[in-house]
């Protein structure tokens, strides 16, 4: 999995490259915790990101509950597998999938 | 029928997943359930190898079974852990998702949702936990 941030102001997005699984989503948990500082838009481009598991729902539902907070979160391309996944769990529900 | 013994470890994730997918792809099963059998398969095996012999390790044995008309795939996730029956759990509660997620329970959940069954059964001191996709004829004639 490669991680690529692009910030704008307070805007940021972070994209994600191939799988976000269980041994890669730690990596991704790790970067939200010093990522999100003084952030109030976080954009996830998923264009690349070919598979999640629930441990990389579970990164995603973190930075959400930080960025209810301090601002909004949605995540973009995400592939047809990857939206399914959202859509069963009703991470649709929360999140705000493009 | 198709098997596998393994020691339960995070770190043996893809030759679990080379071994189910592989055996999904030769019936003829296509992407899109292939992606869903990844996910199952993740979810249960990694749950095993976290929990079932924690703190010690042990082994998992998984089987594949099935058929290309109707096409359809059985995988059971076999250890002879701690007795624990993850259907026994509830749903995560949709109004209350980040804490629900947090717990764990979600990758069970998930795979609820992507299977067509999910059982479990504890024989001869085994926890027996076994996924199945189908897909009915007419429906794979257009994929």
């Amino acid at each position: 999995m490669t991680i690529t941030k692009t910030q704008e102001g307070t805007k940021l997005t972070v994209a994600i490259e191939g799988e976000l699984n269980t041994n890669t989503a730690p990596e991704l948990e790790k970067e939200f915790e010093t990522c999100l500082d003084g952030i109030t838009s976080l954009v996830i481009d998923a264009q690349n990101m070919n598979y999640i598991s629930s441990a990389g729902l579970r990164a995603l539902f973190g930075a959400a509950e930080v960025m209810q907070e301090n601002g909004d979160m949605c995540v973009i391309n995400a592939n047809d597998e990857v939206k399914n996944i959202f859509e069963v769990t009703g991470f649709v529900d929360i999140i705000d999938v493009k | 029928m198709k098997r596998l013994e393994i020691p339960a470890e995070k770190a043996r994730l893809t030759e679990v997943l080379d071994f189910v997918l592989g055996f999904s792809e030769e019936l003829g099963f296509g992407k899109k359930e292939l992606f869903q059998l990844k996910v199952c398969t993740e979810e249960i095996f990694v749950n095993v190898a976290s929990y079932a012999y924690a703190p010690d390790t042990g082994m998992i044995t998984v089987t594949a079974d099935g058929s290309a008309d109707p096409l359809s795939v059985t995988v059971s996730f076999i250890d002879s852990g701690t007795p624990f029956d993850p259907l026994s759990k509830p749903d995560p509660a949709k109004d209350r998702p980040f804490s629900q997620a947090k717990k764990g329970g979600l990758g069970i959940f998930i795979t609820k949702k992507l299977m067509d069954e999910v059982s479990y059964a504890y024989q001869d001191g085994s926890n027996i936990l076994t996924i199945r996709k189908t897909i009915p004829s007419t429906e794979n004639a257009y994929e």
